[in-house]
């Protein structure tokens, strides 16, 4: 459904998006994870018709963003980062303006559908200067679903919302990749590990890694980070542990407190439990962390040279003359 | 077409709710029935009677100053409340973007000049044997194609910025220069001369449909800056994309 191929987009001298490849399958929750900064709006903008890129080739639904822009902008829905809205309008109002210019033909049928699924039924006809940040959200996401879109691009969904609010629209979300493809990006890791079936890492305009967020954490995660507490006494222990076949890289976190890691493919757990107890320590807690993708997330992008300092590319009037 | 319509029927409830506008429009009627007030007085004292031109003359000098007002925020506000990226995403032509904020915006303008109407229908009950119908119609006729060129110039200008203050008085800047570009005519020979006064925004007004006649050049010279103006305005959206 998204086909993006060596896509590069300069504002300037530099360079936002530096030939980023991929793809997005039908019914698919494609990620699209990164600090901001990364490239994430500038790659949706050219995806939605917003801008042309400076070079590759992208398209949406069949049809080439630059050459098709209209068929991509009647199939695509998007939530920018900043929701558009007119504050002076009522949310029916705002709705009904963009079903007409969508040429929707049972627009009143539409509105309440999309109003039902944000559920927002009651405040059809309050005036969006009154929504709470929250509610704006949702007219933002009641817009970009109005036409039925086959492609959903939301940028920052879950930003600025409260943790209620953002398990509703991440659930929401998920629904909606059941029946489109959705690529939405996000800085929030776990976010992208709940959500999404695919997750693309960008960093510098650049894709750094790209699998779903289960391989993403067993190919770092070879090996296995493992927690172990003792009360009391903890003279000597640490020889102890290194002794233990399997175990690598003990670290004291403070007295008692123990980290280490397994070599990859042996579970030494049993091994230190029995040696620790068997030396007449009193075991508390022996548990294993498990790598999050913020570690994968931060051992993927720490490998790069160091990052220039980026300028804030999201907003897009700022380079305008503002007298 | 259908998007213009979507787009211009917004623009032109929109003003409604917006007190700028009522305040613009307010200010325009009250300033114009003072002038028509000592116009008239003025027409009395010196034994003539009063024709439409007491209310044409000074109508075009307060379109001048009311026009930017009206037009500023068309496209600017856009910009600086985002929505534009939201206008430029929806599958809407940019061309029927900008002619549609135009369209918005002239058929407001056009329903403050119906209201000035009061005071040609007033004149026509006090002068005997009443005023020159033939006139008052040339003459709102050359205002409205004149208000259709000033809006599509505001259009355009404010494409350009996201401030509105600054749409207005360059808007204002670019009608002062049309007015005041045929100022050295008499410097630059009789060929330089011809083509200053033909650039010349409110010439064309003032030799024709204020003196009662309807020029077929000046309806096309109107008519050609309006569809140039707008054509810039697109092209100033598009530009704005590639950046």
């Amino acid at each position: 459904m998204i086909q993006v191929e060596e896509l590069t987009k300069d504002y300037g001298l530099r360079r936002a998006i530096d030939g980023i490849s991929f793809h997005a399958d039908k019914r698919e929750i494609l990620g699209f994870l990164g600090p901001n900064g990364a490239g994430k709006t500038t790659t949706m903008r050219v995806l939605t018709g917003y801008m042309p890129p400076t070079a590759g080739k992208a398209s949406v639904a069949g049809f080439d963003v630059v050459e098709q822009s209209l068929e991509v902008r009647r199939r695509v829905g998007y939530m920018p980062e900043t929701v558009p809205l007119y504050p002076d309008m009522t949310v029916y109002e705002y709705l009904k303006f963009m079903a007409d210019l969508r040429h929707l033909q049972n627009a009143e049928d539409n509105i309440d559908d999309v109003l039902e699924l944000v559920h927002m039924e009651d405040r059809a006809d309050g005036y969006i200067v009154n929504l709470s940040k929250g509610l704006r959200q949702r007219v933002g996401l009641a817009q970009a679903l109005l036409h039925q879109p086959e492609v959903l691009i939301l940028d920052e969904p879950t930003i600025g919302l409260d943790p209620a609010q953002i398990h509703e629209v991440r659930n929401l979300i998920q629904e909606l990749g059941r029946e489109r493809t959705v690529l939405l990006s996000t800085h929030i890791l776990s976010e992208a590990q709940q959500v999404c079936d695919r997750v693309l890492i960008i960093n510098r305009g650049r894709i750094v890694a790209e699998d779903s967020p289960e391989n993403l954490q067993s190919r770092i995660a070879g090996s296995q980070r493992i927690k172990l507490k003792v009360l009391g006494e903890s003279e000597g222990l640490e020889n102890i542990l290194r002794q233990v076949p399997g175990v690598q890289k003990v670290i004291v976190n403070h007295p008692g407190g123990y980290e280490f890691e397994t070599t990859p493919g042996m579970d030494a757990r049993p091994e230190v439990a029995r040696a620790v107890v068997s030396a007449g320590y009193e075991l508390a807690e022996l548990y294993p962390l498990s790598l999050s993708l913020e570690d994968i997330f931060l051992q993927l992008t720490r490998d790069e040279p160091n990052a220039p300092e980026m300028a804030d590319v999201d907003d897009f009037s700022s380079d305008q003359l503002d007298l | 077409m259908r998007n213009i319509w979507t787009l211009a029927s917004r623009e032109f409830k929109q003003y409604f709710i917006s007190p700028a506008a009522y305040l613009v429009a307010a200010m325009l009627l009250v300033v114009l029935g003072i002038i028509f007030y000592t116009n008239v007085l003025g027409a009395i004292f010196n034994q003539f009677p009063p024709n439409t031109q007491v209310v044409l003359g000074p109508l075009v000098t307060l379109l001048l100053f009311t026009t930017p007002a009206i037009t500023m925020r068309l496209l600017a506000e856009e910009q600086r409340q985002g929505t534009m990226e939201l206008l430029l995403t929806a599958p809407v032509r940019d061309y029927e973007l900008v002619v549609g904020k135009w369209l918005g915006g002239f058929l407001f303008m056009l329903s403050i000049l119906a209201m000035t109407w009061l005071y040609p229908i007033f004149l026509n009950q006090i002068v005997d044997p009443g005023i020159d119908q033939g006139l008052m119609m040339s003459g709102y006729l050359g205002i409205a194609l004149f208000t259709a060129a000033l809006v599509a110039i505001g259009v355009a200008v404010s494409s350009l910025f996201s401030n509105q203050i600054a749409v207005f008085f360059t808007t204002l800047g670019v009608y002062l220069a049309l007015w005041l570009v045929s100022l050295p005519t008499q410097a630059m020979g009789a060929a330089g001369g011809g083509l200053l006064r033909y650039l010349n925004l409110f010439d064309h007004f003032y030799t024709t449909f204020y003196q009662g006649a309807i020029d077929l050049s000046a309806v096309i010279y109107y008519l050609s800056v309006t569809a140039l103006a707008l054509f810039l305005g697109t092209m100033s959206i598009e530009i704005r994309r590639w950046r």
